[in-house]
């Protein structure tokens, strides 16, 4: 069986910067895997790197066996994976509703039709009424996106990131910036809504990944130095040295 | 008829058919077949013409301006182009006999416009903000140089004329007299509105809205953010080239003008001063600019200047433009309390406008004192005639403009509290905002 997705000996440098140092990974169907890491460690540039954001030094990225060099985001998103970002990525003057409507609207095939009419459609406008449902914004399916709180905000984009029907979703630090309520909400979310899907995700909250995901990376200057399940990983000498032990302290 | 208005009257709204989004277009084409029985002068049919052909051109200039976020310098390129086709083909169906009815003229501009859209959107839609700009204001200018040397095209100075009467008639009708122009006119001026809103419903339609909050976002959905602004380019090419149609069979001739950074520079001017957020926003624009066109410049020698100080001012305090002005109005009326706002807008708005006229005014008779010609010292304003070398008007406008701006200022505070109350409870900004 061929991995969801697999990174072979990747690397991205800036300028004479190495990043990203060789990163080997493999996340098979239907797994949920949690990259962790302290900061600048380069999780964001590797989801970059993953999503086609930013061209790789070297390497290469598979999806489903497909090699995802040079192709651009919007390539990859058709080929089944979908993203979110660390910084609130939505359409802020567009209604909530238009949000998720519009990231329907590729997945139901309708590419840059200029025949069809999006209100015409039942099974768009359902859709996104569905989708609403599950992200518990339905209440505020009529405001602008740009006025909803953080946390709606943050729910919105997992909406639209999900919408798509992509099998492998990533997510990058979905519960940043949240209070302790609103980061239970986003995890139960998230739970619920990659239900069989293959879920990748940077997180900084602990409590988060071990109880979300079924493995955990972590990430260190552009290396990953321990890969397995979660309570392997929080055993791993190599991993508390480098980052647990810093982290579990600072809770204390 | 907007985003916003469907979305406030219905609770599930598809932005789809229904009476509050039919009801306005009903009332506009009754309007527009009306307007002529109100208003029968042969210069008032010309003016209503040009407004039809301006509303087209700011509608298909707002597809990209609003819809797309693309700021183009350099649209009137699209609607001379298919003006200059019609005014060719116009005079081969004389010279040829091509049996091409007048009526479906504008569809050649429109086929002809999109054409040059489809070459230039080619390129120029990599990306949107300023290399996108900058390459609209090159091909404007590089297209205006042409129309001097490419002479058989453009026609050089003199440009291209015709006469629209020697086609085919069309149910008898030849098109001699300013009414049928008119009717021709409106009943495309319908039609293309109509499109352009069908368009901005389509799925290409919203995602232009989608790439133009976010095209990072549009990408990671599928959607190539560059093809879908070339899709918008290329539509916005079409209505543009129809209004040069449109153009061509009621003036029957264009030159340099049609092309020049000058109508490319107003029509962006009046897109905005009507408002780019909303869909009617550039056909308030249109009709307001026209009007102040013509009517105001028949008063006034420096009607440019008030055009440009308006245009200046909803820059800088009404970015919605005079469409979004209105739409503010909404919540309040949601709210039923628009009435509270009657005596405040009064008390200000009415000091304001009689201050601004002062202000008129002296530009006016400053004007008159330093270019009249020598010993013509009188001069009329508002129906009242003075002599600009006497000291008493020059005291009257400074005094009244002075005190009715004092009379501004001091009730604006009553009415920006007023305005304040009038949207608690609505505003989901103030509800909502982080």
């Amino acid at each position: 069986m061929t991995a969801a997705l697999e990174l072979e000996g990747l690397r991205k440098s800036f300028g004479k910067t190495e990043i990203i140092r060789g990163v080997d990974l493999s996340i098979g169907k239907g797994e949920r895997h949690a990259i962790i890491g302290p900061n600048g460690a380069g999780k964001s540039t590797l989801f970059n790197l993953i999503t086609g954001r930013f061209p790789q030094t070297s390497g290469h990225v598979r999806l489903h066996g497909h090699d995802l060099a040079g192709k651009a985001p919007f390539e990859i998103n058709r080929m089944g994976l979908s993203r979110s970002f660390q910084i609130t990525n939505i359409f802020p003057k567009m209604t909530v509703f238009e949000n998720v409507r519009c990231s329907l609207l590729w997945s139901m095939g309708y590419k840059y039709s200029f025949w069809n009419m999006v209100s015409k459609s039942r099974a768009l406008n359902e859709g996104a009424e569905e989708i609403l449902e599950q992200i518990n914004l339905t209440s505020r399916r009529d405001l602008p996106a740009g006025v909803l709180s953080y946390a709606e905000q943050r729910a919105l984009e997992i909406g639209i990131t999900i919408a798509g029907g992509a099998d492998v979703i990533m997510l990058d630090e979905p519960t940043a910036g949240m209070s302790n309520t609103e980061t239970d909400y986003i995890v139960g979310l998230i739970e619920k809504v990659t239900e069989g899907k293959t879920l990748i995700m940077v997180e900084h909250d602990m409590g988060v990944v071990f109880g979300l995901c079924d493995r955990i990376s972590v990430l260190v200057y552009g290396e990953i130095v321990a890969t397995g399940e979660p309570e392997a990983v929080r055993a791993d000498q190599a991993v508390q040295e480098a980052y647990l032990g810093a982290a579990l302290e600072a809770e204390h | 008829m907007t985003d916003t208005t469907s979305i406030m009257t219905k609770k599930r709204s598809y932005g789809g058919l229904s009476t509050g989004t039919v009801a306005p277009w009903v009332i506009c084409t009754a309007i527009l077949l009306v307007l002529p029985y109100v208003f029968q002068s042969n210069s008032a049919l010309t003016i209503m013409n040009q407004m039809a052909i301006t509303i087209v051109f700011a509608l298909a200039y707002n597809m990209l301006l609003g819809q797309g976020g693309m700021l183009s310098f350099g649209h009137a390129v699209y609607m001379g182009m298919g003006g200059f086709m019609c005014m060719h083909v116009m005079n081969w169906v004389e010279y040829q006999n091509i049996p091409l009815p007048l009526p479906l003229l504008p569809v050649v501009g429109g086929l002809f416009g999109m054409g040059m859209a489809t070459i230039i959107g080619s390129f120029s839609t990599r990306t949107a903000g300023t290399v996108f700009a900058m390459i609209s204001l090159g091909i404007g200018e590089l297209i205006a140089a042409s129309s001097v040397i490419v002479v058989a095209f453009f026609g050089g100075e003199e440009g291209v004329s015709g006469d629209r009467t020697y086609g085919l008639p069309v149910f008898g009708y030849e098109f001699l007299t300013k009414i049928e122009v008119y009717y021709l006119t409106a009943g495309w001026l319908v039609l293309s509105a109509l499109l352009m809103y069908l368009f901005s419903r389509t799925p290409v339609g919203r995602m232009a809205n989608a790439v133009r909050d976010n095209p990072e976002r549009a990408q990671f959905l599928g959607y190539s953010a560059r093809w879908v602004r070339f899709y918008s380019f290329c539509a916005s090419g079409f209505f543009a080239g129809v209004a040069g149609g449109l153009f061509a069979i009621n003036f029957e001739i264009l030159t340099e003008e049609n092309l020049n950074l000058v109508t490319s520079g107003s029509i962006l001017l009046i897109t905005f001063l009507g408002g780019v957020g909303f869909f009617f926003g550039p056909i308030i624009g249109a009709i307001v600019f026209t009007l102040l066109q013509s009517v105001l410049s028949l008063q006034t020698e420096l009607w440019q200047l008030y055009v440009g100080a308006l245009f200046v001012l909803t820059v800088m305090y009404f970015p919605g433009g005079l469409a979004g002005v209105i739409m503010m109005h909404v919540a309040p009326y949601k709210l039923g309390k628009l009435g509270t706002l009657v005596v405040p807008y009064f008390k200000t708005v009415l000091p304001a406008a009689i201050g601004i006229l002062g202000l008129a005014s002296f530009c006016e008779i400053m004007f008159h004192f330093k270019h009249a010609a020598v010993g013509e010292n009188d001069m009329s304003l508002f129906g009242i005639e003075f002599s600009t070398h006497s000291p008493l008007p020059w005291i009257v406008i400074v005094g009244v403009t002075l005190v009715c701006f004092w009379i501004a200022k001091r009730n604006s505070a009553e009415l920006r509290e007023t305005w304040g109350n009038a949207n608690v409870l609505s505003s989901p900004k103030e509800g909502g905002a982080q």
